[in-house]
């Protein structure tokens, strides 16, 4: 029976205040969303990191004056550090072919290059490519050493910029979620006010604090639990539409995101919206009602 | 004991002492403001006294940690002056809701409440509404629902207050019927008539102090 009356008094709970619930309702929801999606993509970026740090070259190119005994110091110096694991030789010829092939569109610039004018390289794989910078400070004055390039630069400013943007989602969590609070706070003042004669007769013949309490926390927790749905719904719906629809091109470049991705991260939402919702509520009843 | 309320520039209650036996029916008399409601608060544990103890049914209750008080509010029924019955809740509703509310089956309700409806003279009103029902029937209401957990002690702060003179007796004789079950009633009243006619003990405060503690006593 107190299991039945608990259900029933959430459910005209949130009927009672019916607009107020769905106010609650939809900032928990897009709180929760910006938290599915930040939580998303920082698995995103982190698969990304994975996928392009591990086919990341640093490239040495040598001088054109470079001599015999300079390149096979280098190469004798570069397979044997353990920075380094691998290690491919790129002569003139060969850079010619890439380089023929990276502009073929463009017949005028290859006929004008020879391949006298293209300097050798090392082509680097790190163990570590975040070790960049001391294969950098050790090779940069060695003999024969014209520039060092790493593409890790140009991936830095691109996981920068979806740092950021992951940051950005992060923050409007955060802002939505305490619109959310005080909507719970105001909320559950508003249903315990309501009760008011409910609540004062049942503080006077005995009833325990927490069956005082339950109904308005868990019309606080269904709340936050139909705003976690809502948002589970507005990820699939942002899957769905975004990225196998009009991102679909940049498929090669993102890392896809699974559906299991997404049911991964409901309960994520699903708890903290929950669980955001009960302790706000309960600290609002202590306040309001003091049981 | 003693009690000050903050902001007060003198004591609620000044050093005051007294002790009710089990099964005795007891008024508390005195002008507004002389500190009889405070008492009734007191053994409801809603204030503690700055000072002294407090002890209800041999439990001192001074010290009582507030997480324990619903429980001990369990062994006691109230009664006010303004009857704080749910208006959209019948008198059987009414009753039934004390009872549900701290843990008792539908099916203990359903037994106990005609019973108690019946005891306090609303046999044939149980599915009133409150705004159905006299004063007077409504204060009966409250009375059940004080009385229906079987307590062991009653108290009333001015429960005649909103009442006529003849109506206010019949409570009394309501009162006096659940005294006599064994059951310790506390009375707040100024109502001289009704101290007059029942020859009970009173104990008369003035201004925080006991003036007067008689056991078959009159009005001032």
């Amino acid at each position: 029976m107190r299991v039945k009356y608990v259900l029933s008094e959430v459910l005209v709970g949130l009927w009672r205040n019916v607009t107020m619930s769905i106010a609650m309702i939809i900032t928990m929801a897009v709180s929760l969303t910006m938290l599915g999606a930040s939580g998303l993509m920082y698995r995103q970026v982190d698969d990304m990191k994975d996928l392009y740090y591990k086919n990341i070259e640093v490239s040495i190119f040598l001088t054109q004056e470079v001599t015999e005994q300079e390149r096979t110091d280098l190469q004798t110096k570069l397979d044997s550090d353990p920075l380094v694991k691998d290690v491919l030789y790129v002569n003139k010829d060969e850079a010619y072919k890439r380089f023929k092939e990276m502009y073929q569109d463009a017949p005028d610039l290859v006929n004008a290059v020879k391949p006298d004018q293209l300097p050798e390289a090392f082509r680097l794989k790190l163990n570590n490519p975040e070790q960049y910078k001391d294969v950098y400070d050790q090779y940069k004055d060695t003999a024969g050493v014209e520039e060092i390039i790493d593409q890790s630069r140009l991936l830095d400013k691109i996981f920068n910029i979806l740092t950021s943007i992951q940051n950005i989602a992060l923050a409007a969590a955060v802002v939505m979620a305490i619109a959310a609070l005080l909507l719970v706070a105001n909320t559950i003042q508003v249903a315990a006010y309501s009760k008011r004669r409910e609540v004062a007769v049942m503080k006077l013949v005995g009833a325990s604090n927490w069956f005082i309490q339950a109904p308005f926390v868990l019309e606080a927790v269904v709340a936050g639990l139909i705003g976690s749905l809502l948002g589970l719904v507005a990820l699939v719906a942002a899957k769905y539409l975004l990225f196998d629809g009009s991102l679909s091109a940049l498929q090669g470049l993102l890392s896809p995101i699974t559906w299991g991705d997404i049911l991964f991260i409901f309960p994520l939402m699903a708890g903290v919206g929950g669980l955001v919702s009960a302790g706000t509520a309960w600290i609002t009843l202590r306040f309001y009602l003091r049981v | 004991m003693t009690k000050t309320y903050p902001k007060a520039s003198r004591p609620s209650l000044d050093n005051v002492s007294v002790s009710i036996e089990k099964g005795e029916f007891v008024f508390f008399i005195g002008p507004s403001g002389s500190g009889k409601s405070t008492i009734i608060k007191m053994l409801l544990h809603e204030v503690a006294p700055n000072k002294g103890r407090v002890v209800v049914n041999g439990k001192d209750v001074t010290s009582m940690r507030s997480w324990k008080r619903p429980h001990f509010r369990r062994s006691i029924g109230c009664v006010f002056q303004d009857f704080r019955l749910l208006p959209n809740r019948t008198a059987y509703e009414n009753v039934a809701f004390a009872l549900e509310v701290i843990g008792k089956t539908k099916a203990v309700a359903r037994r106990v409440v005609p019973e108690v409806l019946e005891l306090v003279g609303l046999g044939g009103k149980e599915h009133r509404y409150p705004h159905e029902l006299s004063g007077g029937e409504q204060q009966r209401v409250a009375v059940a629902r004080a009385f229906v957990n079987r307590p062991l002690i009653l108290l009333a702060d001015e429960p005649t207050g909103n009442l006529d003179p003849d109506t206010s007796i019949e409570i009394m004789r309501l009162l006096d019927r659940i005294n006599r079950t064994g059951t310790t009633v506390v009375m707040v009243t100024h109502d001289s008539n009704i101290v007059n006619q029942m020859r009970r003990r009173v104990v008369e405060i003035e201004s925080g102090r006991i003036v007067r503690d008689q056991a078959r006593g009159v009005y001032g």
